[in-house]
């Protein structure tokens, strides 16, 4: 599994694309950063309805491959601008977290 | 090797900066070759730290050195000071307002995670003059 089959699979929209072919290892959903920090493992891919800029600070520190927005959230305009600027992988998705985890193959 | 010394000024209630000061210590350890799973630990608890500053105490300073086989990592602010700090070390426990809970934050985790991230972790507070974390990763398993 890698970051553009992930977006394949979930026909997402790319907010920032980094490195679309770096692999993707388990995954973990939550809104609460400091569950996310402590327990979404390195390099997985992070189910969040939460869009703001913290969620970028969250994912540099945690190592984090990519962030899937569920439920069509748009990330804010400093979000936008942070995960550019880290080099982030970013995608949306119109999926709820269960569909979208579900979804993916 | 002597030790790394590094200095961060953390602003208050500054989410665009929250963060940084870990972010610069992580790429520090990574560019020193310090393994990932110690690196992991202290970005997690530093950046706990960092949020509580920004937060809670209206900013402070992070002070770090960095030795051959751990990282010494000091926080300190003048804050409100924490009055129950066994009542905050509790899991699930906050005192952050709604406005930062919607944030993402405020989950009650951020001492207990700096505590369960670290080898040695001490908070000494004094209500109304603030706080200082002091805490130590070793690099070794």
């Amino acid at each position: 599994m890698n970051i553009k089959s992930i977006i394949e699979d979930l026909g997402a929209r790319i907010i920032h694309l980094e490195e679309p072919e770096r692999e993707v290892v388990g995954g973990y959903c939550g809104d609460f950063l400091s569950n996310v920090i402590s327990k979404a493992p390195a390099d997985s891919v992070w189910f969040t309805v939460m869009n703001n800029q913290n969620v970028a600070a969250v994912q540099t520190l945690a190592d984090i491959s990519l962030t899937v927005l569920c439920e069509g959230v748009e990330p804010d305009e400093t979000l936008r601008a942070k995960v550019v600027d880290k080099g982030l992988n970013m995608i949306v998705t119109d999926l709820p977290v269960y569909e979208a985890v579900k979804a993916i193959k | 090797m002597t030790a790394l010394h590094l200095e961060f000024d953390v602003a208050g209630n500054n989410f665009v900066s929250a963060g940084s000061a870990s972010d610069e210590v992580k790429k520090t350890l990574k560019m020193l070759g310090v393994g990932a799973q110690f690196v992991r630990k202290v970005a997690i608890a530093m950046y706990e730290g960092e949020i509580n500053m920004v937060i809670h105490a209206g900013g402070g300073k992070a002070i770090v050195d960095i030795y051959p086989d751990r990282i010494v990592i000091v926080l300190e602010d003048k804050g409100p000071g924490i009055p129950d700090i066994e009542l905050a070390m509790k899991d699930g426990y906050s005192t952050a307002p709604e406005a930062i809970r919607n944030l993402g934050f405020g989950a009650g985790m951020g001492l207990p995670n700096m505590k369960k991230y670290t080898d040695s972790f001490k908070i000494d507070s004094v209500v109304g003059e603030g706080t200082t974390v002091t805490m130590t990763v070793n690099f070794a398993a």
